[in-house]
């Protein structure tokens, strides 16, 4: 090895803690990149295999009944590969052992046996026996928080039909990685089911025989998704057809995708961070070894050695940080990420699911991290090594100091003279104080952005449960009934209030944009399901309007006083010039909303309901289940606690952990700056603290130098931080803004509090970590020596 | 007060003080049994060769360091016994300290320099009267950076005598200055003896200053070997080197 080598390994092993500070901060950048890049990589390749192997359809169409005959229009369409009919059912469960009603979506398989499109995977059992009436495939999930089994019988309600089933199989689908219940907005694989029957008796019952009322496409290669669905429309409209919708509106899809926008979002606003403090931390440290290497320098270059030499082996000591930094940051990314899969596992079902980022990934994370470091690097390297070996060699010249506003602020406020050396030291090296300040700053905005998540999620349980949905149950009804439907449910067991509420699927058109939504028809004074305005506030419905979400009103650039077109996707299939009256805040959906009567009487109809929102009596819930079972014109019910419970619990399981682990990140750089920091204090001014414990300071008063001067750019850095974090909160509201949720914008007191109070301790036990070497220097021996 | 009475009291006394510095198996004596008295008021001159044990014993007269063996005595209290806290509170009270690189602060002007240790100190005189002793009552506003190494120590004997210290230490406070520049800080040092009337001992291998000196005692390898009382000490302008 040669010499100027074996200098290197011993300088690294001199300033390992230093070292390791720094690789510890870019191992965090690291580690979220390849977690977060890496995961995406895995779930986005398993679902693109999974969706090939599988042929997931490309585009979905419901419809109320069509014959069977206009198949072949459908498969004729330009573009169109495949085209299979299908019938979809909703159906309410009644399950052993389950005191309330659970709902199922009842899918027909088509008499050949295997559909042609969105192909099951069989897990345990087999198919269906396509003579025999009886037999089902239930997706897995359903089945294993169940306990089904082949061979498990259980019963359902179709139509008012009641039926006994007996399971032949159960599978998996790639229409239903994620799976969510009609009306709920978490998967709950308790209570909502996916089963696949034989389409002749399912028929029967929907009274579709030589019909279908579903349909999916798989489209050729090169073919345009937009024009197959326009003409579908066209095709599909006499016979009911309430919008075709590409893969971009599937629900499993749009969750998934959902997701993918979070996890980019993850990767492309936390590792830069950490990478950025990790490039401004090595030129700190690197910087400072550098002004101590000085003469040293000089004498390589008398001895000989050419400034690229030196620049080069200075360069490779921020390599051999980047090279411990990226390779635990690696590590770390690589068990994250599959931790962070297995998370996903839990509410994505895909057949297989292993984490494996990819080179992408990798490759990508140790350039960036190798990257930051030289880069941190060059600017302390260059700067010495173009040093003439005659200059190098003398000492530098003392650190000259002038006086200017820092005096009018001593004598102001009557600082002690340690308290001037903190405020003289920091104005002297602006550019180091500078590196704290950001440093401590970049730490709070990570703070704050992860903590943003918490009032975010508060904000929208608020709301979503206490509110807007006041509501215990809400029945979805088979079809559409008359007002005393609301007055019968009224008479339930237990129910204290009963309010009924209209959904119908629409199109809605403005200028040359347009969305496939529901049109919620809302009963006047409606008091279990409200509305709120942006700031939070319940609104009543104003008139004969149409009242948007934000989200879906800036999608489609409408404000309020414009007229939407609304297109009615069911009869009397009318299309309306409606005037949007209001915006409103809703994080879940993008159902639009007007008054019932304003609707009815645009259809010239008399009211109708086809849901009820019920307060009702906890302790005649079991009552109320009962009934609802028996009961035929139910086809659905939503059980809001239990979607209380399981957001809550689902958010408890997964946001939760991944929030504190990335404040723990954010921490981590407060304590890495700092750190690093205050032994560059500590080993600059040695002799000057010293010297102050000769002339009679205690430990604590020098200490106050070191500390203070590290806390006082923590607690000025605290408020920036804050400021940045409001940023990047907004950075993560717009990332983890998607089609599925519209977050919150909220930052509270707490979570600015929070932040500071936790980067100011970081900051502080960092600080006194250092102060520690204050009592391990030799008083006499740092005198001997010469400033 | 120009030199110590033979009865005036003794300010500090040391009694068979021995250091040993251990490193690693090696073992060096830098002391070997040195007892002594500083009288009030005394201008003591240490003299010795590179190793002789001067600074050594500075440094446990000053509290900085402890002996092996032996006590030390300022008035009434034993230093020996004393914690790390209390001996800083020893020499915040008691000591000044005149270091050949002068240690001043870099970031403090040469008020603040001496306000650092009047700010802690119970009866210290004002930085300006301290630094007017020491002929530098123009010069309260300058960074160290912006005098020269004689203004540097004059302020650094400024910071020393600011509290009234029983004992001022000097560890070669010529060391790093040409000799008229030495010369005017060895009269700032004999005037602040004399007004104050510390004890004041005064380091140097530099065997011309023993002249000034109202007792030298000279050490060798460890010991006393010589401790004698100039009758008429000079001043130092009588002085050259």
């Amino acid at each position: 090895m040669r010499a100027l080598d074996r200098k290197l390994l011993r300088d690294l092993r001199r300033i390992w803690a230093q070292s390791l500070a720094i690789a510890l901060v870019l191992a965090c950048g690291i580690m979220v990149l390849v977690m977060a890049d890496g995961t995406l990589r895995s779930l986005s390749e398993t679902r693109a295999a999974y969706y090939d192997r599988h042929r997931f359809a490309d585009v979905f169409a419901g419809v109320t009944r069509a014959p069977r005959s206009l198949l072949d229009q459908v498969a004729a369409i330009d573009g169109v590969a495949q085209a299979e009919a299908r019938i979809v059912l909703p159906a309410v469960l009644d399950l052993d052992g389950m005191a309330e009603p659970a709902t199922a979506r009842v899918l027909s398989l088509p008499a050949s046996g295997t559909p042609a499109l969105n192909l099951p995977l069989l897990r345990a059992g087999r198919m269906p026996d396509p003579l025999r009436e009886a037999e089902v495939l239930v997706n897995e999930p359903f089945a294993e928080k169940n306990a089904l089994h082949p061979g498990d019988r259980f019963r359902i309600t179709l139509k008012g039909q009641r039926r006994d089933l007996v399971v032949a199989g159960v599978i998996l689908s790639p229409e239903f990685i994620y799976t969510i219940g009609p009306g709920t907005i978490m998967p709950d694989d308790r209570h909502f089911g996916l089963i696949w029957m034989n389409e002749a008796p399912l028929a029967a019952a929907a009274d579709l025989d030589g019909a279908f009322n579903d349909l999916t496409l798989g489209l050729a290669r090169g073919a345009s998704e937009a024009a197959v669905i326009a003409a579908l429309d066209r095709l599909l409209a006499p016979y009911g057809g309430t919008g075709a919708q590409g893969r971009d509106r599937q629900v499993s899809h749009v969750f998934l995708n959902s997701e993918f926008q979070q996890l980019t979002t993850i990767s492309v606003t936390i590792p830069p961070v950490f990478l950025i403090v990790s490039a401004f931390l090595v030129n700190m440290v690197l910087g400072r070894l550098i002004a101590l290497e000085r003469s040293q320098i000089g004498l390589l270059k008398a001895l000989g050695y050419g400034t690229g030499q030196i620049a080069g082996h200075y360069l490779k000591m921020s390599v051999g940080i980047g090279i411990g930094g990226v390779a635990m940051g690696l590590a770390a990314g690589w068990r994250a990420g599959q931790w962070m899969t297995g998370l996903y596992a839990e509410y994505f079902r895909f057949p297989w699911l292993i984490y494996d980022p990819g080179p992408r990934a990798l490759t990508l994370s140790a350039a960036l991290g190798m990257a930051a470091v030289v880069l941190g690097a060059l600017r302390a390297v260059w700067s010495s090594a173009r040093l003439a070996p005659a200059v190098a060699m003398s000492p530098p010249a003392p650190p000259t100091f002038h006086r200017g506003w820092v005096d009018g602020v001593g004598r102001l406020l009557a600082l002690r003279q340690s308290s001037m050396m903190i405020l003289r030291s920091v104005t002297r090296w602006p550019g180091r104080a500078a590196v704290t300040f950001f440093g401590v700053a970049a730490s709070v905005a990570v703070l704050v952005g992860c903590f943003f998540m918490f009032d975010a999620m508060d904000l929208m349980m608020d709301e979503l449960f206490v509110q807007a949905n006041r509501q215990d149950v809400t029945l979805i009804l088979a079809d559409a009934r008359n007002d005393i439907a609301v007055t019968d449910a009224q008479g339930l067991p237990g129910v204290r209030l009963a309010e009924g509420g209209f959904a119908l699927p629409v199109r809605l058109s403005f200028g040359a944009t347009s969305r496939l939504t529901t049109l919620q028809a809302r009963a006047d004074g409606a008091e279990l399901t409200r509305l709120l305005d942006p700031e939070g506030h319940a609104i009543a419905l104003p008139g004969d309007g149409l009242v948007l979400p934000e989200r879906l009103a800036g999608r489609l650039g409408v404000q309020p006083g414009d007229r939407v077109q609304v297109e009615l996707l069911v009869p009397p299939r009318e299309t309306w010039q409606v005037e949007v009256t209001g915006l409103i805040r809703q994080s879940l959906g993008e159902e639009v909303h007007m008054a019932r009567a304003a609707v009815f009487r645009r259809m010239r109809q008399p009211p109708q309901v086809n849901m009820i929102h019920l307060s009702v009596d906890p302790a005649a819930l079991p009552a109320l289940n009962a009934r609802v079972k028996a009961t035929p014109a139910i086809a659905g019910l939503t059980s809001w606690t239990d979607v209380e419970a399981e957001v809550e619990a689902s958010t408890d399981r997964s946001m939760k952990s991944v929030t504190l682990i990335f404040s723990a990140l954010g921490v981590l750089i407060a304590l890495g700056v700092v750190y690093n920091a205050a032994r560059i204090q500590l080993a600059e001014r040695a002799h000057e603290l010293a010297s102050l414990r000769v002339l009679g300071f205690s430990r604590a008063e020098v200490g106050f130098v070191l500390v203070g001067e590290m806390m006082l750019l923590a607690l000025l850095a605290i408020p920036a931080g804050w400021g940045l974090g409001y940023g990047f909160a907004a950075l993560v509201h717009q990332g983890f803004s998607t089609d599925v949720v519209s977050l919150p914008f909220q930052i509270t007191r707490r979570t600015y509090g929070l932040a500071a109070l936790m980067v100011g301790v970081a900051a502080l036990v960092a600080a006194l970590w250092v102060r520690r070497g204050l009592d391990r220097v030799d008083l006499v021996q740092a005198l001997k020596q010469r400033e | 007060m120009t030199s110590a009475e033979a009865d005036a009291p003794a300010v500090l006394r040391t009694e068979a003080i021995t250091k040993v510095y251990r490193t690693g198996a090696v073992a060096v004596q830098a002391l070997r049994g040195v007892s002594l008295a500083l009288a009030e008021g005394d201008l003591v001159v240490l003299l010795g060769a590179s190793g002789s044990g001067k600074s050594t014993l500075l440094n446990i007269l000053g509290g900085l360091d402890r002996p092996t063996e032996g006590q030390v005595w300022f008035r009434e209290q034993n230093l020996t016994t004393l914690s790390d806290s209390e001996l800083t509170l020893y020499r915040r009270a008691h000591v000044g300290f005149v270091f050949q690189f002068y240690n001043l602060v870099p970031s403090l002007t040469a008020r603040e320099n001496v306000a650092l240790v009047t700010e802690i100190a119970t009866a210290p005189m004002r930085p300006e009267e301290a630094l007017d002793r020491v002929g530098l009552g123009a010069r309260l506003n300058h960074f160290p950076a912006e005098l020269s190494g004689g203004e540097q120590q004059r302020v650094a004997i400024a910071r020393a005598i600011a509290k009234r210290p029983g004992l001022l230490l000097c560890d070669e406070p010529t060391g790093a200055l040409d000799s008229a520049t030495g010369i005017t800080v060895l009269e700032a040092l004999v005037e602040v003896n004399r007004d104050l009337g510390a004890a004041t001992v005064l380091i140097t291998h530099n065997a011309a200053i023993q002249a000034i000196a109202d007792r030298v005692i000279t050490m060798a390898d460890g010991r006393i070997a010589g401790d004698s009382r100039n009758a008429v000490p000079l001043r130092p302008a009588q002085v050259s080197w």
